[in-house]
């Protein structure tokens, strides 16, 4: 602004300068409106990703559960071998139970279709955790059929006609009834955090995802992270700077270019179909996401280590230290830093990667978290994959609510590479 | 006249062999191609402050730096001749380097203490070379360090804290400190106040007095008034040649050498 005003007076002697001003000043103006329209734009697409993301996964994070009191009787259940107990009776009499207008076997049978399928299940399980309940009443909170969640949380219409709709006029009635006997609650949905896979997807959760890539991201470091500081300290430190060593850092530049289904390709071909590993197995899925990083954490390693003034070595050096203790000592240590940040960075990155995941088959449909990296098992991306492609309602809102979940951990460990710059960042 | 000086020229190299504790003999160093240092012969003596003046590139830093062979850490460089620490020779191939840096420590010409407490700086070089068998010898040793190095007064309160959080002139205290405490026989100095301001300057001259009673000292400087009020010998290099050598006294008052003359006049620099 002062050179300016500072400028104008000289520039005023000449023929047509403040033309040339006034051109010079719109120029100046339209450069940072195009700027603030191009920032505006993407917020503003970042915006409704956003809003769409939550307006459509929000209702996965709630779940329509209904009370039901079971008569455990010990007709049905015997004590001695309550495994083998005949658990659709079960459940029959619990919902028969419910109300006691509907007890025409036809009536109660579709009645049952309110609850889950798996419901017997879960009655099986709470009994064989406590087999004194047999002979008593056993009250569960049992999660309500997809349509019945979806009716409930008005995605199905009922003003849709009968014939359109996957769920009668007698059953919506029923479900009335039970809203109105405060049997229907619609508390926040843990189980979208701690059930594993499921064809239903009222009780489908991402607990095997997120076990999954737990070990596929720990594999990952265990792989990536010693071997991408160790390259990055050779190259620093040690290598002479000749032909090769410029061939090598070319290609790690460009290893990091590469896009991520060759990656899957290569760990089909080499780990699974060479190597004879087990098949969706967060163990290959964890060696191939360590290919993706290694690249990223070898550049980041050696930005870090070049970051650190010679100055330092050079003391170092000065007071007797040998290579290995002016790098394990001093260089080490005060890049570890930069060396932490781009390292969650890289783990941000290959946390997203869906591509060589659904090569080496971490798409299958698991329905329990996997015990160990040699067991099959899905990844939160793969996971997201594989609900956005079943029919039912309730995977539509899940898909989202799943891709909410993959975001907020992404910004978890953005915030906390963040936090480790800002806390550890030296300034020379 | 002219016998007398040169009586006075040739006393340094009349010294006793046994003064001698450093001894260069046709010393050159290439970078790659590049010719910085040519044939130098120069004898350090033993507990005396010898400096080295010249023109910025003349090649006086190069020398000081072949003493403990820190051009090692330069890839492209090569070092032919002889050094000599005593009966030593410096660059014998299967020379422990790290032995030789125990041996001849440095300081630098920016102060470039370990962003670590003030305590692990001085213990540094002690711990890395096995010189103390426990805490409490460390401690002493630390402490001896910075009592020789003046700066005890100072910071014995705060050990603990980072020595980058002191002054410049502290710093590098701290980094003399850090050099004495694995008791080298030669201490190289680089330049060692051209980053401090005149009273920091004035400290650290005092202190390489009262510390050439138990080290020889090799000095590089900018400063002639530096090389005349600290050291006894003065080696003056010009483009990578040893021009002139001799008592400080006679360096500066009486200079054998057209080029010397120049410079300490301020013609040529």
């Amino acid at each position: 602004m002062t050179a300016t005003s500072v400028a104008a007076p000289i520039g005023a002697t000449r023929a047509g300068s403040a033309s040339i001003q006034r051109r010079r000043n719109a120029a100046d103006l339209r450069l940072r409106l195009y700027g603030i329209a191009a920032i505006s734009a993407a917020i503003g697409l970042l915006g409704i990703l956003l809003v769409t993301l939550i307006v459509g996964g929000y209702p996965a994070f709630v779940q329509t559960h209904i009370r039901v009191d079971f008569p455990v009787s010990a007709d049905y259940v015997d004590p001695a071998d309550p495994a083998g107990g005949n658990w659709r009776n079960v459940v029959r009499d619990g919902v028969a139970a419910l109300l006691p207008a509907v007890d025409a076997p036809a009536d109660v049978r579709r009645m049952t279709q309110i609850l889950t399928p798996n419901t017997q299940f879960f009655v099986r399980d709470a009994v064989l955790a406590d087999p004194g309940v047999i002979g008593g009443t056993l009250t569960m909170d049992i999660p309500a059929a997809d349509i019945f969640d979806q009716l409930n949380k008005g995605v199905i219409r009922r003003d849709t006609p009968a014939e359109n709709r996957r769920v009668s006029d007698q059953q919506i009635g029923w479900f009335d009834a039970l809203v109105a006997r405060g049997r229907v609650a619609t508390p926040f949905n843990w189980g979208l955090f701690f059930n594993a896979d499921s064809r239903f997807p009222e009780i489908a959760g991402l607990s095997g995802a997120i076990v999954g890539t737990v070990y596929a991201l720990l594999v990952c470091f265990l792989i990536s992270f010693p071997t991408g500081i160790a390259a990055a300290v050779y190259l620093e430190e040690f290598a002479p700077k000749n032909r090769w060593t410029d061939i090598i850092e070319v290609n790690i530049n460009n290893l990091a270019a590469v896009p991520s289904i060759v990656f899957g390709l290569l760990g089909l071909a080499v780990f699974i179909q060479t190597f004879g590993l087990p098949r969706s197995s967060p163990l290959v899925g964890g060696m191939v996401l360590a290919l993706m990083a290694l690249p990223t954490i070898i550049i980041v390693t050696r930005n870090a280590l070049k970051a650190v003034p010679p100055s330092i070595r050079e003391a170092a050096h000065g007071m007797g230290a040998s290579p290995q203790q002016v790098v394990m000592h001093h260089v080490l240590p005060l890049s570890l830093p930069g060396i932490m940040t781009g390292t969650i960075i890289a783990f941000a990155h290959v946390l997203g990667e869906t591509a060589p995941l659904l090569l080496i088959g971490m798409n299958a449909f698991i329905t329990s978290p996997p015990g160990g990296v040699l067991e099959a098992s899905t990844a939160l991306p793969t996971q997201i994959y594989i609900w956005a492609d079943s029919p039912e309602r309730g995977f539509v809102a899940r898909t989202s609510a799943g891709i909410l979940v993959l975001l907020g951990v992404l910004l978890v460990m953005n915030s906390v590479a963040i936090f480790l710059r800002q806390r550890f960042e030296r300034r020379w | 006249m002219s016998i007398a000086s040169d009586a006075v020229a040739a006393a340094p190299l009349a010294m006793p062999a046994s003064a001698i504790k450093m001894r260069g003999r046709k010393v050159s160093v290439y970078y790659g191609e590049k010719q910085a240092l040519f044939d130098v012969d120069l004898d350090i003596a033993s507990n005396q402050v010898t400096s080295l003046i010249g023109p910025s590139g003349c090649g006086k830093s190069t020398f000081l730096r072949c003493l403990n062979r820190m051009n090692d850490t330069i890839p492209i460089c090569r070092v032919t001749g002889e050094i000599k620490l005593d009966d030593l020779n410096v660059y014998e191939s299967g020379i422990d380097v790290v032995e030789l840096r125990a041996r001849v420590g440095m300081v630098f010409q920016k102060p470039n203490p370990f962003p670590k407490t003030i305590y692990e700086n001085v213990a540094y070089g002690p711990r890395i070379h096995g010189m103390s068998r426990s805490r409490g010898e460390l401690d002493e040793l630390v402490n001896s360090s910075l009592r020789r190095a003046g700066l005890w007064e100072e910071v014995k309160d705060r050990l603990a804290q980072p020595g980058t959080g002191l002054s410049g002139g502290q710093q590098q205290r701290l980094c003399i400190a850090r050099a004495i405490a694995t008791s080298p026989e030669v201490l190289l100095m680089d330049e060692p106040c051209s980053a401090l301001d005149p009273i920091a300057t004035a400290i650290i001259e005092e202190l390489i007095d009262e510390l050439r009673e138990n080290f020889t000292i090799v000095i590089v400087t900018h400063s002639m008034q530096q090389a005349a009020r600290v050291s006894q010998k003065t080696a003056f290099f010009h483009l990578g040649k040893l021009i002139e050598e001799g008592s400080t006294e006679s360096i500066f008052t009486n200079p054998q050498n057209k080029k010397t003359q120049d410079y300490i006049t301020g013609r040529i620099g």
